[in-house]
């Protein structure tokens, strides 16, 4: 019994990593007012990218800042299409996701089914690791968990408490009112898009060289739409991020669970989706308005105008 | 220094519009270019082969227009439901949907009924899946305030491993050697083909008058009217008495319908029997976002940019054979003509200036 408990709690922990990663860069995004649905296609360049420069460097940790600056670069697309040029975010963001797609299997169609020899050796964190129960499970953990989890609190701290996270708040609900305030509101957008595809990237690459080690083409799986459901869920809050993509990862491992006891495979496949769809639904029956975005998310801003 | 102004430019005249679409597939054609060339691929030699395979031999364009077909229909939906800004990317579900739908009553009925009835009755069912699978965000968008990008996202995969839970499961054929899959529709509720092709023409003529009579809704009716006010001016629209929920549930259950017979017609038309959804459907439902915006949101036009991009996918497929290109070649084809033109877009609406100064 106390392993099974381990290792679901463990297995949530890593399915939930991805999400997490994802989820913080597209509030970071959102708040900014930039709709980003390029989320799915970043995180497939990312873990495309960082596999290949783990496998062919034998550095991991390479392959993460590879993957961390190929996510930020494909993502000024977008920023120079939605923020300078003021197009359509939604038709944006799935071009970028085409175009991640398509690179993605492009450039690693060399590499597909290789396994990754080179392991990212768990972290162990001595003492807390001792809790009965939990300690086994939470804290010898992958790097990208403990990751995730820094970059949650930090996204949480950077827009709550600092004056850049005003000014991307600020800029996401009343951007004319920032500007007046002697902010550069292009600027602020451009930082955030760029950052929030930094973070989709660093889920991918957790995907590829931590949790299956592995690059197959369509490996993201839809994780990126869920990150942009949850991000609507966690109210754009990057704490309540955090226990929303555990939540999550928990329902991605409940499908292993239920599988030997005679469920349809592709019912329990189909899990995240509709507790997506019942989840936003549960919150918009509690309180509508708490589901309210950025006043401007997914307004172009044209400087000038009134 | 340099100055760049830009200012809003109001009349846009047709041949602007034409003008700046070509430039901008120009542009990304020359990006496409670069990338291939990274990849270690002529592009020039590419490209005429993309071209050469799709609008270059008679087999290559017959295949175009099969592959057009559910372009169309789809496109044309979606021009409707764009402009009522309700962001439908569930067509890829909707389109399932109507398979599904068609499929059961081909099967259920297909053995008693002459061709005559049962292929209308098809279309209507394929129909009626689709809009079902296309009102539910409708639903949960007006009366929830979920968003729709989200909610027929979701959908998409919701309804692919429906339909993958029937092959594998109560529906699966004994015919099929142990594959999942239905077994094959009955003669009856099989569309028939022009000699020598694919294309399963009731459905292409179909597409076709779809595209006509929404162009008509659009321009001509209140209701085309009331859609645009819906998505450009909500408040003036509450202000004139526009039924939101009513509006929205009429152009989603059109937009879902639409998917719903391109589904009809890649099953009675293509494969004759219900497979993997990834067989049914080449990513149609996301094409076809790209088909709308080339269309300008313009049903009637969704047949020549539906034609276009139905060129990009069969040349996709020939590159792949003759270059060892990945299938996901086409996804960067189409990912960057897309960003193109919604860049284009910018210079289409306003007047860029550039000055130069001393100081």
């Amino acid at each position: 019994m106390e392993e099974i408990i381990i290792s679901t709690l463990q297995r949530t922990l890593v399915a939930g990593t991805p999400l997490l990663l994802a989820t913080t860069g597209e509030i970071i995004c959102e708040r900014s007012g930039i709709l980003n649905l390029g989320v799915e296609g970043v995180m497939a360049l990312g873990a495309v990218t960082a596999f290949i420069v783990t496998m062919t460097t034998g550095s991991p940790w390479l392959g993460v800042l590879a993957a961390l600056v190929a996510g930020m670069v494909i993502s000024i697309i977008h920023a120079v299409a939605s923020v300078t040029l003021q197009a359509n975010q939604v038709v944006s963001g799935l071009a970028l996701t085409m175009l991640g797609l398509g690179l993605s299997g492009m450039v690693g169609k060399p590499y597909v089914g290789k396994p990754l020899t080179i392991k990212m050796e768990n972290i162990t964190i001595p003492v807390l690791s001792d809790i009965p129960f939990i300690g086994k499970a939470v804290f010898s953990q992958s790097p990208f968990f403990f990751l995730a989890i820094a970059l949650a609190l930090g996204a949480w701290f950077l827009l709550e408490r600092t004056r850049l996270g005003i000014q991307i708040r600020s800029t996401g609900e009343n951007p004319k009112a920032t500007e007046t305030q002697g902010v550069n509101v292009f600027l602020i957008r451009y930082l955030s898009v760029i950052i929030g595809g930094g973070f989709s990237a660093l889920a991918g690459a957790h995907l590829s060289i931590s949790y299956s080690k592995s690059w197959i083409e369509g490996m993201t799986a839809g994780r990126g739409w869920i990150a942009i459901a949850l991000t609507i869920f966690a109210l754009w809050n990057p704490g309540r991020a955090i226990w929303a993509a555990f939540l999550f990862g928990g329902i991605f491992v409940v499908q292993y669970l239920m599988q030997p006891l005679g469920i349809s495979p592709n019912f329990l496949a189909m899990l995240p989706y509709i507790a997506t769809l019942l989840i936003l639904l549960l919150i918009s029956l509690k309180d509508p308005r708490k589901l309210n975005a950025p006043a401007m998310l997914s307004t172009p801003y044209k400087r000038g105008e009134r | 220094m340099i100055h760049i102004t830009s200012t809003d430019r109001y009349r846009i005249t047709r041949w602007r519009v034409v003008m700046t679409n070509i430039l901008s597939l120009a542009a990304g054609l020359g990006v496409i270019s670069i990338i291939f060339m990274i990849a270690g691929v002529n592009p020039l030699f590419a490209i005429s082969e993309i071209f050469q395979g799709s609008f270059g031999s008679v087999y290559g364009f017959k295949e175009t227009v099969t592959k057009a077909i559910p372009l169309i229909l789809i496109g044309a939906g979606l021009t409707l439901a764009f402009r009522a800004k309700f962001w439908n990317i569930g067509a890829e579900g909707q389109l399932l949907m109507g398979a599904i739908f068609a499929t059961w009553t081909g099967l259920t009925f297909g053995d008693t009924l002459p061709a005559w009835g049962i292929i209308p009755l098809m279309f209507a069912a394929g129909f009626l899946g689709g809009a079902l699978w296309g009102i539910i965000p409708a639903i949960l968008k007006i009366k929830y305030a979920i968003n729709e990008v989200i909610s027929t996202l979701m959908l998409n995969y919701i309804c692919a491993h429906i339909l993958t839970m029937l092959i594998v499961g109560p529906w699966k054929g004994g015919t099929r050697f142990g594959f999942p899959g239905t077994d094959s529709l009955p003669e009856a509720a099989i569309l028939s083909v022009i000699p020598g092709s694919r294309i399963h023409y009731v459905t292409l003529i179909l597409a076709l008058a779809c595209a006509a009579i929404l162009t008509m809704i659009i321009y001509w009716t209140r209701f085309g009217y009331e859609a645009r006010v819906v998505g450009e001016n909500p408040e003036a629209g509450k202000y004139a008495g526009i039924d939101f929920l009513k509006t929205t549930l009429i152009l989603m259950a059109i937009s879902g319908g639409l998917a719903g017979m391109a589904g009809v017609g890649e099953v009675a038309g293509i494969h004759q029997y219900l497979g993997y959804p990834d067989s049914m459907s080449s990513g149609y439902g996301f094409t076809a976002i790209i088909v709308a915006w080339l269309a300008k949101l313009n049903p009637l036009y969704t047949v020549l940019s539906g034609l276009f991009f139905a060129g990009i996918l069969v040349g996709g497929d020939a590159i792949q054979i003759s270059l060892g290109l990945p299938a996901a070649t086409v996804d960067i084809v189409n990912g960057t003509l897309l960003i193109f033109l919604i860049m284009g877009d910018y210079f289409l609406n306003h007047k860029i200036s550039i000055t130069f100064s001393t100081r």
